[in-house]
């Protein structure tokens, strides 16, 4: 009963900017319409999402950082910031939790390894997503709808998260009220912030430079700002970068220090101050482009401080905390995203900036103080990142240019709403760290204009503050005294509340379609409740398993019970010898493939028992011990066996078992694993896919075989397939061309052990275990290796010769040692033929009537004759031999035992004596035979 | 010699004679299991020490019982089993699965079974539940979830183990032989099978992965130990009962196998066959005619078991056919011998029937066509003739060709033993030439 609902996807009000580079235009409202239903959903940047996925009832979780389309209008991409669910945590990963996790938690995606572009299409609605405190205890609540946030997952470890970006009318600008009496010496409050900045110090799209920009007197300073990105950008990449970002951070703190009465705006704008003290270029750059900025906010101070101002508000508690103590700041800001839950994460567009400004300076936060060591490790991937920022200035110069009209275009659409908030917005779309800076350095800015006034509504944030928008309110009104530009903020302020709640109703209407949803979603949840030991299926609580024994399994006693248990093929070997080359291969093919993030496919071939599983298997191992000591990207391994499938389109409902533990028809896990190769998602890892008896996945239409070669060619699955089989030339012989074409040509194939290689496999194993003599197992070798070269064989063969031995043992003369007969005899045992052994043990009739057979076949010249023609012969044979000539029924039953034995081969039983004879053995075997007696 | 039983036994005769039957026929019809194997006390040793190794230390383990029909697989198996039992702490451990080729037909089936006998978590009360490809991933994962050392070692014991060769790309074998090939729960696969060819049957990627140890039971009996376990067979336990009666008839026994017509039937039977239960089927019909009137078994009882156990069965319908119907197989015989084994229709039978009444004055066999194609058809029933080749069915009747299934010496036997044959048919059919 699922609900298919034909969206529609627009852009509200003009493009941003533009990037002329890309050709990509950026947008600041996504417009859903829902067919048949006048309601319309508006995305903004910063809201939180559900993107559709493979799973139905668990959308994907995202957070909107920027929306952009191309030229035509054809492609709308977002970018995103993944959160994952907690089915999409490997459930091996979970215990990492180290709790329960809550049905509702999500989890903060903090990992490279993922495609943070999707399509607009696949936006679904916007979801509530509450940040909460680590510790905090999880909402009693029923709703469906809202998911928590605690801590962020890297695929890897669990982590607190970063705080949220600040939401609605909150931009988490500096918290001015709330710095204890002397900012400069309060590190724990600034340090982790102020090295974010510094790191980021430059690439500012300031939306006064980008204003500047617009009004055309820029190109200098665009010069001189890409200059200073590169240089940061190096600096970066130096090893001392963490050393340089502190001592910018402390000249930073430095300058606060200086200006502590800074208050008004006016004094704030004065260059040169902060000019004198800053003496690096970057610095001096810096205060600059944040003088201009402000001098030209100055004219139109009002939106400037409007946004500011919240920031202010709600910002400075938790940063009033972080003074105290830093460790609990972050949980403090948790705190605060709660206070704000009701309304909406993204109400306005007003704040829009906010929540992406939180979130990076929350990335600051951790990344920047370098005291933590565990902080430090979320680092080398920002710096990543930051090397892509530097890059991409030209882009940047392009997006400003088109920026001023944009931003009139909107002024208008929403009048009290100055430009400053699109602009904001829209640097951050590309450049959030540039975002970021700015609103860093105004937030520093104002922290020193504010420092006094937000002393006392410091304190009284402190202890409870600003649980809801009201109260928010309040407090703003509580500020109105504070000054002429704060009162004039708080009305300001009161315009954008009321916009947040009117976009937070605006909101509220993709939640009421929410709940629909879910009521849609009902049905299909009841069936699984349904389940009950009664209903014929497999009883879902079943778990597979074999009950344990009651005492102990013996251990091994001597040294030929030892060498047998590690003869045993089962027993795993601590290395695999004389595959080297090939697991070399391999192992380079998979790890490349990983470390890429790409797909492919390999064959691999060999005949029975020549170690291509294992070494697969071994392969994979180190891979996976190389993933867990981080040196390449963790990977998820998952086999499939041709041979343990009742049929070939099993293999999808195994595959989608093992990915994500769903349990689906094979026609249904077809369509979900086809969803999930071909769209992009939070897929941390790549899948390594083994698919053994590859011969068996064969169909007529082949579209098994054609599924699993294509997924990896596909630009988001990161699927590397290895296939094995035993054929060299499977793919020529069993595949059509499409099929086939897409395998590709890698491939390997494992030829069968020469006598060196397998006497090399069972000393091995051995491992010094002095339980063979040299020349048996020579013996052992060259012989499995003349027949087979299957080293199955090889150990059985060991095995038996060692069960041999201890037998033989009672008698005085063995040695102890499985010596050359031991072998022999175990060889015998395996491969000499039964027959001859089954004729001399044959009874006299039977005897006779092979001979009779023999003697048929020389009369006729042909291999075979009927029953009763070779009865003719018995009969004349008895004759000769003295016996009384046998009657019909009694070579009947002589000749159906023979047959049961097949030492002949014979027609159906109830043709009777018209039934056809032929032997199953040479006529020498049996001549030989007969003759020895 | 009776009245004299009946005086000394402690118990009267009947009561007696009906313990011992009943003693001797459980032994013939292998519902007692023999106290020790004889003739393979090596398969037996080097199967207890395989089950046991599987049992005690978790060594997973393939083995292939191979033998001909009646050579005693099942009973070495059983034996083993039963000592292995004994020890308690393989008692405790040890699962068993039995499957049989005959009744496992495929792999669903088989798979079910399994999931049952072993008790696993989607059985409930004797239903297994879930489809086939859900049953085949459960017993996987169960298996695989099992380790050397602390799960309980599995014997899987496979009846007619040619026959699972025969299931859709093998997939149960694979998947024991491969559990038995790899670090998982311990489990011991023993496959029964007459077919000495089985290896060839197996795929290759399922032969390498069976561990190719084959306990071949092939007899190399003497006669005279055939002879020494026929008497022990008929001889009666120390435990019995009444012990003067065991030891009369024990005595009786021995007297009766050194007679010489007896030692001449039993020879017969060991040439034709080395196995037990042909012999145990002899010994069961002199068994079953020991009366108290007639308290011993005889050398005649012995012969008489042996002409019911050889008799021809065609050659027994023969006498039940009519004078028409015999005549007609004649004539069939003599198209047989023209002919050399052409097939014929019913106007060839029919032409050469009428052949031997034109040389007859006396016309007692004319019959008319229609009595002559039904008593054609009643061959037909009989499987005394059958249609040379089955796609005849458009042709008509008369003209459908046919084949003899006798030969010509159980026709001329039949001839001999037919009640109140004529003599002029007897000569036809002796004559060489119709």
């Amino acid at each position: 009963m699922k609900l298919r609902v034909r969206r529609s996807y627009e852009w509200r009000g003009k493009p941003l900017s533009f990037n002329r580079k890309l050709k990509t235009h950026e947008y600041g409202l996504l417009v859903i319409s829902v067919e048949g239903l006048p309601r319309k959903t508006i995305i903004s940047t910063g809201q939180h999402i559900l993107i559709e996925g493979d799973d139905e009832d668990n959308p994907y979780v995202a957070k909107v950082v920027r929306l952009y389309g191309d030229e035509s209008g054809k492609q709308k991409k977002a970018v995103v910031q993944w959160f994952v669910r907690l089915s999409e945590v490997p459930p091996s990963k979970l215990k990492l939790l180290g709790r329960e996790p809550h049905p509702q938690e999500v989890f903060y995606y903090q990992s490279r390894s993922c495609d943070d572009e999707v399509n607009v299409e696949s936006i679904l609605r916007p979801v509530q997503v509450m940040h909460l405190d680590a510790a905090a205890p999880f909402p009693d609540s029923d709703d469906k709808d809202t998911l928590y946030v605690k801590l962020s997952w890297d695929s890897k470890t669990f982590r607190v998260a970063p705080p949220e970006p600040a939401p609605a009318s909150s931009p988490p600008l500096c918290p001015k009220p709330s710095l204890p009496p002397s900012p400069p010496c309060s590190p724990p409050a600034t340090t982790p912030a102020t090295k974010g900045f510094s790191r980021r110090a430059l690439p500012t799209p300031d939306p006064t430079v980008m204003q500047r920009a617009s009004s055309g007197e820029v190109r200098y300073s665009r010069a001189t700002m890409s200059a200073g990105k590169a240089a940061e950008a190096e600096s970066f990449h130096s090893a001392t970068k963490l050393s340089a970002s502190k001592c910018l951070s402390a000249k930073r703190r430095n300058m606060a220090g200086r200006t502590p009465g800074v208050r008004k705006k006016l004094e704030l704008s004065s260059p040169g101050k902060k000019l004198s003290i800053d003496e690096d270029v970057l610095s001096q750059l810096l205060a600059e482009e944040s003088k201009v900025a402000l001098a030209q906010s100055l004219p139109s101070s009002p939106p400037l401080s409007l946004s500011l101002s919240p920031v202010r508000k709600e910002y400075n508690p938790p940063a009033a905390q972080g003074a105290i103590c830093l460790k609990t700041s972050a949980v403090v800001l948790n705190k605060m995203s709660l206070s704000n839950l009701d309304s909406p994460p993204s109400p306005a567009r007003d704040d829009s900036t906010s929540p992406q400004r939180a979130d990076e300076r929350a990335a600051a936060w951790l990344t920047g103080s370098a005291k933590t060591p565990k902080r430090r490790s979320a680092t080398p991937k920002r710096t990543q990142g930051r090397g892509a920022t530097a890059t991409t200035p030209s882009r940047r110069k392009e997006a400003k240019s088109l920026k001023e009209p944009a931003l009139a275009v909107l002024a208008e659409v929403d009048n009290e709403n100055s430009p400053m908030l699109p602009v904001a917005a829209t640097p951050r779309s590309s450049k959030r760290r540039s975002a970021l800076l700015v609103s860093s350095r105004i937030r520093q800015q104002l922290n020193l204009l504010d420092n006094k006034p937000g002393l006392d509504s410091d304190g009284e944030d402190e202890d409870e503050f600003v649980p809801t928008r009201k109260e928010l309110q309040s407090s703003s009104e509580e500020e109105e005294g504070d000054g002429e530009e704060e009162a004039e903020l708080d009305s300001d302020e009161e315009v954008a509340a009321k916009k947040s709640r009117r976009v937070a109703a605006g909101c509220r209407t993709p939640r009421s379609k929410q709940t629909a949803r879910s009521s849609t979603r009902t049905p299909r949840k009841t069936p699984s409740r349904k389940v009950t030991p009664g209903t014929p299926r497999t009883p879902r609580h079943a778990t597979p398993s074999i009950p344990s024994r009651s005492l102990p399994a013996r251990q091994p006693a001597n040294v030929l019970e030892e060498a047998r248990t590690r003869l045993h093929v089962s027993s795993v070997p601590e290395s695999l010898p004389c595959r080297e080359q090939e697991f070399q291969d391999i192992y380079s093919f998979v790890e490349s493939k990983v470390i890429d993030g790409t797909g492919g496919c390999m064959y691999i071939s060999g005949v029975p028992g020549t170690g291509k599983t294992a070494t697969v298997h071994e392969v994979m191992r180190c891979l996976q011990h190389a993933a867990d000591m981080d040196e390449i990207p963790a990977f998820h391994f998952i086999e499939i066996n041709g041979m343990k499938m009742t049929d070939p389109h099993q293999a999808y409902v195994q595959i989608l078992q093992k990915l994500t533990g769903q349990k689906a028809t094979a026609d249904h896990a077809a369509a979900l694993l086809e969803k999930r190769f071909s769209n992009p998602a939070p897929r941390t890892e790549t899948t390594v896919l083994l698919v053994d008896e590859l011969d068996l996945l064969w169909t007529r239409k082949q579209n098994v075989m054609y599924n699993l070669f294509d997924w990896p060619t596909r630009r988001h699955a990161r699927l590397v397939v290895l296939t094995i089989a035993n054929t060299m030339d499977l793919p020529e012989r069993i595949m059509i061309n499409r099929v086939a074409s897409r395998l590709g040509l890698t491939r390997m194939s494992f030829q069968p052990y020469s006598f060196k290689q397998l006497q090399q496999i069972i000393m091995s194993r051995l491992n010094k275990v002095k339980a063979f003599e040299e020349d048996a197992l020579q013996l052992v070798s060259r012989k499995v290796a003349a027949l087979s070269g299957d080293a199955r064989r090889c150990l059985d063969i060991c095995r038996r010769a060692t069960e041999i031995c201890e037998h033989s043992a009672a008698e005085p003369s063995a040695s102890g040692l499985v010596g050359m007969n031991h072998v022999m005899e175990a060889l015998n045992e395996m491969f000499s033929s039964s027959y001859i052994a089954a004729i001399k043990c044959a009874s006299l009739q039977e005897q006779l009537f092979l001979r009779a057979v023999i003697a048929e076949f020389r009369r006729l010249g042909l291999e075979e004759a009927t029953f009763q023609q070779v009865l003719v012969q018995h009969q004349a044979l008895c004759r000769v031999e003295g016996l009384q000539p046998v009657a019909v029924s009694e070579g009947l039953a002589v000749c159906q035992r023979l047959g049961a034995c097949r030492l002949l081969l014979l027609e159906p039983s109830r043709l009777g004596v018209l039934q056809r004879v032929r032997l199953n053995v040479s006529q020498d075997d049996v001549l030989y035979a007969l003759k020895a007696d | 010699m009776s009245k004299r039983k009946v005086k000394d036994a402690p118990l009267p005769l009947g009561d007696c004679l009906t313990e011992a039957q009943q003693v001797l026929r459980e032994r013939f019809c292998r519902q007692q299991l023999p106290d020790r194997p004889e003739g393979v006390e090596a398969q037996h040793k080097h199967l207890l020490e395989l089950l046991k190794r599987t049992a005690v230390h978790g060594e997973s383990n393939s083995v292939l019982i191979v033998g001909p029909r009646g050579a005693g697989k099942t009973m070495l198996l059983q034996c083993v089993l039963r000592d292995l039992l004994e020890e308690t702490e393989v008692q405790k451990n040890l699962l068993q699965v039995h499957l049989n080729g005959l009744l496992q037909t495929d792999d669903r089936v088989a798979l079910k079974e399994i999931t049952r006998q072993l008790h696993l978590e989607n059985v409930v009360g004797d239903k297994v539940f879930g489809s086939f490809a859900e049953n085949l991933a459960f017993l996987l994962e169960a298996l695989k979830k099992g380790d050397r050392s602390s799960s309980r070692p599995v014997l899987f014991i496979l009846e007619e183990f040619d026959l699972f060769a025969h299931h859709k790309n093998q997939t149960l074998l694979y998947n024991l032989f491969d559990v038995s090939q790899s670090a998982q729960a311990p489990i011991a696969v023993v496959g029964i099978t007459c077919r000495l060819d089985v290896l060839e049957l197996l795929e290759k990627r399922v032969k390498s992965r069976f561990s190719h140890r084959q306990i071949h039971l092939l007899s190399s009996l003497t006669f005279t130990q055939y002879l020494q376990r026929a008497r022990t067979q008929l001889s009666l336990p120390d435990n019995f009962p009444d012990s003067k009666f065991a030891q009369e008839w024990n005595e009786d026994v021995t007297t009766l196998c050194e007679d010489k017509s007896v030692e001449e039937v039993l020879q017969r039977h060991f040439h034709s066959s080395k196995d037990f239960r042909s012999l145990h089927m002899l010994l069961m019909l002199c068994l079953s005619r020991v009366s108290v009137a007639k308290p011993t078994i005889k050398p005649a009882d012995l012969l008489d078991a042996s002409r019911l156990c050889l008799a021809d069965a065609k050659a027994n319908m023969l006498h039940g056919l009519s004078i028409l119907e015999l005549c007609l197989i004649i004539a069939m015989k003599h198209l047989n011998d023209v002919y050399e084994g052409e097939p014929f229709n019913l106007q060839m039978v029919h032409n050469e029937f009428k052949k031997f009444l034109q040389r007859k004055s006396n016309s007692m066999y004319n019959f008319d066509q229609p009595v002559i194609m039904k008593a054609f058809e009643h061959l037909q029933q009989l499987e005394l003739i059958r249609p040379a080749d089955s796609s005849a069915a458009k042709t008509q009747r008369e003209y459908q060709l046919m084949r003899l299934m006798l030969d010509h010496s159980q026709i001329m036997e039949a001839l001999q033993k037919y009640p109140q044959c004529p003599t002029d048919v007897k000569q036809w059919a002796m004559s060489a030439f119709g």
